[in-house]
């Protein structure tokens, strides 16, 4: 270690020790956050069980509270906050700009999470995730989340800064990687967010004050520039980690870096505006303005996502068939690493967030659609697959990577390790895919008891609802196992692993293939023969799978069309 | 022959160079996709018979109320537990009020007829759920939500609030009455189950 320095053997990036000690104590927050969000995760989905029904209903609502603020926000943003130390100072092997602001940053975001977690567990704020105006919680609520935005736009800041000191610096050559580069798009739409949070959360704090007014309106159109924005810092920071992890486990490589950057730029642009498609059947705006937000802009986001879509698993096909798997169209896919769990958590995230989240989630999104979708059970489905299967599935990948070339230690528990993507991802596909389901037959988001024992008219879904939630229930359990893995593994692994022997150690008990034997191929690559590029080009596998994608995609779009025409006619 | 490298790799020179055929093919077929999402809304303002626009505009809570109040005492039928079924004319405008934890009055329609559904609230959010036709709006509380409705089946039908406005949320259930107009007539004066 030197100047506060030490190499990293595997991929001999130059490693700040304050960027060490930051990303470890996120990763940390981030897994405490999660444990918290999951133990109200299996308690409202034992709910939701008809079979099951758990909870009674004040504790319902309070912990569906606690489940949605503590996954959506402290899991996810303390994790990638993680995320911007590790593609900022480590990747350009710089230094972390004023680590005394960077700790009083975490330590207001700490801080503000106990007190947002205080207020939900006592009862101060039955209001679940979303607060709409005029539902009322106690203002410490508010100013918990004011704290917590306010620390995390700090490092945001000083992510910026680290960006801006690395090359006063002349720490990297050329441009910065393009995991860097995805990472600072999130960060961008970080500040977007954090600002429309600001927006909202500052009135709605004095409001609960007693001094000022909020509009129910206005609050929803502009929270959701908060809460649709911060998915959006989830899918460009998932895409970026998706590129990381396809580079450390088989060496994946860019195809093209204007495409995948101009891609990252369209999100900047134009997906803060997607926001919108949670006001499509709002009564304070306007047609052209609904249009306007959803297609003109957010579908221009789509098509970044469409092309992430195509050349993260091209560059994963190419970077296989560079290192000799160029077997018939899959050969790669075939033999790529499964029992690696950053590449299996990889795989799984691609197939779920595109063919689960993405699809459904335009679709929902288009304004008239939305009539059958919106606060139906279908919302949820969506987003499980999205930041569940997606984003979450993807980070915890990382994470087996994470505490290696991080923490030092090997993967604890490493069998099980092994199999934690399948259970967790496998889990959420089914869960997300039968949530999704029973929302076709209208059963309401949100919901203490679709049986409406009590209400004044009887009410009963069809059978088959019963069923489709019974298997959401089995999946959600599986993924819940997945999820406790997980913990188990990660907490086993940082206070009790084995530290990584010295350099050069033929033991590979407890780490990833992408360790072992790191597949970076700096320079000496061998290049493939542009003569021999079949019809679809060097990435043959990846144009099947791509198309598909679009078949899927085409398919269940126009057969919401069809059951949106036979609906009553509304205009 | 082309040199690749990883996206944790700091790319050196110029990166700004044409990309492969099949990626640029698939931006392509991306991008015209996107333009078929983006055309189908226009055209289904234009051709498809469901359309969220509406009439809105704000409104205040008690104003609205005083409204749903008089158009239930001009064109009340009968009651059903305690919620009085109301009976208005094709074309007219109706009214469905949300409130902590209920819909009201409980409509009774004619298959086939459009009428303007005014939807608002009287204190939080809640959500207008149709069933079993899986119909969905959004109840904000200051604002009332014109919607132009035809009902095409014949049925009894419910309301589920499915946006949560508090601890009696699941409790929130309405009701919605769709005859046939030839039985129209006939089952006037026997609305009561």
């Amino acid at each position: 270690m030197k100047n506060g320095f030490r190499t990293c053997p595997t991929t001999g990036l130059r490693v700040h020790a304050q960027a060490d000690a930051l990303i470890k104590a996120n990763a940390v927050a981030a897994t405490v956050a999660l444990l918290v969000g999951g133990i109200a995760a299996v308690l409202v989905l034992l709910t939701r069980w008809p079979a099951v029904h758990l909870l009674d209903a004040v504790w319902f609502y309070r912990l569906l509270t606690v489940h949605g603020m503590t996954m959506l926000i402290f899991f996810i943003l303390f994790f990638e906050m993680a995320v911007l130390y590790f593609a900022g100072p480590v990747l350009l092997n710089s230094r972390v700009p004023a680590p005394r602001l960077a700790w009083a940053a975490f330590g207001l975001m700490v801080a503000g999470a106990l007190v947002v977690e205080w207020a939900m567990w006592t009862g101060r704020a039955d209001v679940l995730f979303t607060s709409y105006v005029p539902l009322r919680a106690h203002p410490a609520y508010y100013l918990g989340v004011i704290l917590f935005a306010v620390g995390a736009l700090a490092v945001v800041g000083l992510f910026f800064a680290s960006l801006v000191v690395a090359r006063r610096e002349r720490t990297y050559e050329g441009s910065v990687p393009l995991v860097t580069f995805g990472a600072a798009t999130a960060a961008i739409i970080a500040v977007i967010t954090l600002g429309h949070g600001a927006a909202i959360y500052v009135p709605t704090f004095l409001w609960s004050l007693g001094r000022a007014d909020v509009d129910p309106q206005v609050y929803r159109l502009v929270w959701w520039g908060l809460g649709h924005a911060s998915q959006q810092i989830n899918v460009a920071a998932m895409v970026a980690v998706w590129y990381l992890l396809g580079a450390l486990t088989v060496g994946a490589v860019v195809l093209n870096e204007k495409i995948s950057r101009t891609a990252f730029v369209l999100y900047v642009l134009f997906i803060s505006m997607a926001a919108a498609h949670h006001l499509l059947v709002d009564p304070g705006l306007g047609p052209a303005w609904k249009v306007a937000n959803t297609s003109y802009f957010m579908y221009m986001a789509v098509l970044a996502s469409l092309i992430h879509g195509f050349t993260v698993p091209a560059g994963i096909e190419l970077g296989q068939r560079l290192r000799g798997f160029v077997q018939g169209a899959f050969g790669w896919l075939r033999r790529a690493p499964w029992g690696d769990p950053g590449f299996s958590s990889l795989a799984f995230s691609v197939v779920i967030f595109g063919f689960v989240g993405g699809i459904t989630g335009v679709t929902f999104g288009t304004e008239q659609i939305n009539i059958i979708a919106h606060n139906t059970l279908r919302v949820p489905g969506h987003f499980h697959a999205t930041v569940v299967g997606g984003t979450a599935a993807a980070f915890m990948g990382l994470t087996y990577y994470v505490v290696p070339l991080v923490f030092r230690k090997r993967v604890a528990l490493w069998p099980l390790a092994r199999i934690q993507p399948y259970l967790f991802a496998g889990g959420m596909f089914v869960f997300s895919v039968a949530m999704t389901f029973a929302g076709t037959f209208g059963v309401p988001r949100r919901h203490w008891d679709i049986t409406f024992a009590g209400a004044p008219f009887d009410l009963q879904f069809s059978p088959a609802v019963d069923l489709v939630l019974g298997v959401m229930a089995l999946g959600g359990l599986l993924a819940v196992v997945g999820g406790g893995l997980y913990i188990l593994i990660t907490v086993a692994s940082v206070f009790f692993g084995r530290p990584l022997a010295a350099e050069g150690s033929a033991d590979a008990r407890g780490l990833p293939a992408g360790i072992v034997a790191p597949p970076l191929r700096r320079a000496a690559a061998p290049s493939l023969d542009p003569d021999r590029a079949g019809r679809f080009g060097h990435t043959p596998g990846t144009a099947i799978l791509v198309a598909v994608f679009l078949a899927a995609f085409v398919l269940y779009y126009f057969v919401n069309w069809k059951l949106l025409s036979v609906v009553w006619k509304i205009g | 022959m082309e040199r690749y490298h990883t996206g944790i790799e700091s790319p050196r020179g110029v990166w700004w160079r044409p990309a492969h055929r099949t990626e640029k093919i698939w931006v392509s077929v991306a991008f015209a996709w996107c333009m078929v999402l983006f055309a189908m809304m226009p055209i289904w303002h234009l051709k498809g018979g469901q359309n969220p626009s509406g009439i809105r505009h704000r409104v205040d809570p008690r104003a609205f109320q005083d409204r749903v109040e008089e158009f239930i005492a001009t064109y009340k039928v009968g009651e059903d537990r305690g919620f009085p079924i109301v009976e208005p004319p094709p074309g007219s405008d109706i009214y469905l009020l949300g409130r902590m934890w209920s819909w009201t009055p409980i409509l009774k329609l004619r298959k086939g007829a459009t009428y303007t559904l005014h939807l608002s609230s009287l204190d939080v959010n809640h959500g207008f759920n149709l069933h079993p036709f899986n119909v969905n709006f959004q109840v904000v509380p200051g604002y009332d939500y014109g919607l132009r409705v035809t009902p095409t089946e014949a049925g009894d039908f419910r309301i589920v609030c499915n946006e949560f406005c508090g601890i009696g949320h699941h409790l929130m259930l309405g009701r919605v009455i769709v005859v046939d107009e030839d039985a129209a007539v006939a089952a006037r004066t026997g609305g009561e189950r």
